[in-house]
């Protein structure tokens, strides 16, 4: 067992529980919290059911942004959609056999991993192109643009520069479910590649990226326009009336 | 009208996003409250030895009892769709006027004291320490504000400015740096009953006036009740109703259609204001306590139904959190909803014909329709889908033959707020208020242009005020500002219509 596989296997222990207890945490904190009084944001629909489906249209396309923005919501969406794909397609390094439906991904995964480098460089165009958004960037919103475009350089590259012993990778991982590790391969694309993903679950639960779990817990949005049918009542932290 | 000192910004036909001023506001400052003021709503007289620590226990338990204050404080990505959607910064180009840089004034003090990586790194994420700087940055931009909400109708996350606004006038509120217009009036309501200081005898009196002034014009005798105990309606109006112009004359149009109507009401003078400048604060004590006035009155003068009068804040007060902060309303008519907005009582009764009008006595006015921010992004009305935007209209043009409405995307949702709401509506704060009314006036320019239009209705008394004073600076005559029950009293017919 190699020094480096140990180091790898143990740092995706670590980034996985900071990511798994830092979510917990949070979105134990925001399910906690009252929320004292009905402030549904207009059109706020009168039903769950149409809370529901607000949602759904909210994290399916981003129904909010289109209407405030349409280069961002480009920008935003195509990323966001891309991600999702290749997410899916690298479920095929986790399981055993593969899905149908990640093997059907496949090759959308890599055009999607195109695209959402397009979509980095739109959303990372702006925030030097356009005076405002400029005015408001801050140095961790450079390099969470900068994390997850390293992350698709690098996977990209794997596909087309340099490729990596995949069956090994995908031994590593399946290993590191079972508790039964297997040597990773030492190719530097592939350690950067892993490294960046380990940094990106890290930061997960203390960055802005808590906006994923946050827009479901916003009262603007979930909350249901029904004040004058139904008495909303939340108790205050400690019980208080 | 003396001429205008101050200088409007210039109206154009395509209206651009500004580059950004820098600074451009920072001298907007309105007056602080004075220590009697804040004492006597509890809170501490002045900024005191130890005011930091306080600041960020209270902003540490209102993290703990806001679920939307926490979430809106971690969620913002800055992707800045919001960036150009204030009015005030539409207005004036001072990029703190902006929502999302608005929200990093708290923001940056939330994570440098609550956020582990603010507590370790706090360049890199933009947190900072809560100083005096800080603090005043917070008590210019935070009274820039006007909790209008348009900004969180494009936000993905639906964060909504208001809420943190609020917030951040309650720790300021906390730490003896109130606001002197908004804490000034919320005292006179605690001590005298409504937000203009009018006692319950002047009250009597001016409602004397008005059954002498309606009887002089149309010859009805139509009543202006007030305490009359076993009224069916009890009707909560703000008070700029019983006196000032144009509000008077909305006033005089809810008695004509429960007149018209024959349905027998009553002002209260124990709740002689719907208004709420709790809301404004941020005070959900002060909201209820003031709140708490309609449910006693009621109870003491046995109404059936609650009526609230022409007043955005006051309605999504009621619409919104009356039922959570002084209800259950078991004691009122379940047939009606509770409370009812004056619209949907008068838009029931046209629908059924219980009132009608005779229209071409509003022939002289073309109108528009101003969506109040409070009723367009945090309320409803009559039950049905986007009943807020819908009824209002169909009254105006039941009242009236020439309506029309303004760009789209200044109106429903996407309203522009007036420029003077959230307790912003005090005159040193002029310079803000003209500024901040320019989209509305470029959309109503349009208007104006292309049709004729001479009257704005609106269903809010402090659109109104504000209206009456920003429109001479823009050019426009300050009476095209009115009600729309102004338009209903003008048209109704009075007596019996069987």
């Amino acid at each position: 067992m190699s020094f480096l596989t140990i180091l790898f296997a143990c740092l995706f222990y670590a980034a996985g529980a900071v990511l798994a207890a830092g979510l917990v945490v949070k979105v134990a904190q925001y399910a906690r919290t009252p929320a004292p009084l009905k402030i549904p944001t207009t059109p706020a629909p009168a039903t769950r059911t149409g809370v529901a489906w607000r949602m759904l249209r909210e994290v399916a396309l981003f129904e909010s942004l289109f209407r405030a923005n349409k280069w961002i919501w480009l920008f935003g969406w195509v990323f966001h959609v891309a991600l999702a794909l290749v997410l899916l397609r690298h479920v095929r390094y986790f399981i055993e056999p593969v899905w149908l439906l990640v093997e059907i991904a496949q090759p959308f995964g890599i055009y999607a991993g195109m695209a959402m480098l397009a979509g980095l460089a739109g959303l990372w165009a702006r925030r030097f192109l356009v005076e405002r958004i400029r005015y408001i960037s801050t140095w961790s919103d450079h390099l969470m643009l900068a994390l997850l475009a390293g992350i698709a350089v690098s996977g990209l590259a794997m596909k087309y520069v340099s490729r990596t012993d995949i069956v090994a990778l995908k031994a590593f991982m399946l290993g590191l479910l079972a508790f039964d590790w297997q040597p990773l391969p030492a190719d530097p694309v592939l350690l950067a590649h892993l490294l960046l993903v380990a940094a990106l679950m890290a930061v997960f639960p203390a960055s802005k990226l808590l906006h994923a779990p946050g827009v479901f817990f916003s009262p603007g949005r979930n909350q249901a326009d029904d004040s004058r049918e139904r008495r909303h009542v939340a108790a205050r932290a400690g019980g208080r009336p | 009208m003396t001429a205008p000192a101050l200088q409007a910004p210039a109206l154009r036909e395509y209206p651009v996003i500004p580059i950004l001023r820098r600074d451009a506001m920072a001298g907007s400052r309105p007056y602080v409250a004075s220590e009697k003021i804040n004492e006597a709503l509890g809170f501490p007289g002045k900024l005191a030895e130890g005011w930091r620590e306080r600041a960020i226990a209270k902003l540490g338990e209102l993290l703990d009892n806001s679920r939307a204050l926490r979430v809106y404080l971690d969620a913002c990505v800055h992707c800045g769709a919001c960036t150009d959607k204030c009015h005030y910064f539409l207005g004036t180009g001072d990029p703190k006027n902006m929502p999302v840089a608005r929200q990093d004034l708290v923001r940056k003090v939330y994570r440098r004291y609550f956020t582990l990586s603010g507590k370790l790194f706090p360049k890199l994420v933009g947190a900072e320490d809560l100083t005096e700087e800080v603090l005043e940055d917070w008590y210019r931009y935070f009274n820039q504000c006007s909790e209008c909400r348009r900004c969180s109708v494009y936000c993905p996350y639906g964060i909504d400015t208001a809420e943190i606004t609020m917030a951040a006038k309650e720790v300021m509120d906390w730490v003896g740096v109130g606001q002197k217009y908004t804490n000034e009036i919320i005292g006179k309501v605690h001590k005298i009953g409504n937000n203009l200081g009018l006692p319950g005898p002047a009250l009597k009196n001016t409602l004397e006036t008005l059954e002498e002034e309606v009887k002089e014009q149309t010859g009805v005798d139509v009543r202006f009740p007030v305490d009359e105990e076993g009224a069916e309606v009890m009707v909560v109006v703000p008070s700029a109703d019983f006196f000032a112009e144009p509000h008077v004359y909305s006033l005089i149009g809810y008695a004509k259609v429960f007149h018209a109507a024959g349905i027998s009401w009553t002002l209260s003078s124990h709740a002689s204001e719907a208004g709420n400048f709790g809301l404004f604060i941020g005070s959900t004590e002060q909201m209820k306590a003031i709140a708490v006035r309609v449910r006693e009155a009621a109870l003491a003068l046995r109404a059936r139904r609650i009526v609230v009068g022409e007043c955005g804040h006051a309605w999504r007060v009621a619409y919104s959190f009356w039922n959570t902060l002084i209800g259950p309303f078991d004691f009122l008519d379940p047939r009606y909803p509770a409370p009812e907005h004056i619209c949907e009582v008068t838009y029931g009764l046209m629908r059924r014909g219980a009132i009608a009008f005779d229209r071409e006595k509003n022939d002289g006015r073309i109108v528009t329709f101003h969506d109040s921010c409070n009723v367009a992004r945090g309320s409803g009305m009559g039950g049905i889908p986007r009943g807020q935007f819908i009824l209002p209209r169909e009254i105006i043009r039941a009242a009236c033959n020439h309506f029309h409405d303004m760009a789209p995307e200044t109106i429903h949702e996407h309203t522009f707020c007036c420029g003077g709401g959230g307790g912003l509506l005090t005159d040193e704060l002029l310079e803000l208020r003209v500024k901040g009314a320019l989209p509305r006036m470029e959309a109503l320019k349009a208007v104006v242009d292309e049709h004729g239009v001479n009257f704005m209705a609106t269903i809010c008394a402090i659109c109104k005020a504000q209206f009456s004073k920003v429109l001479p600076y823009y050019n426009f005559d300050m009476n095209l500002i009115g009600g729309v029950h102004q338009l209903v009293g003008d048209a109704i017919r009075l007596g019996r219509n069987d």
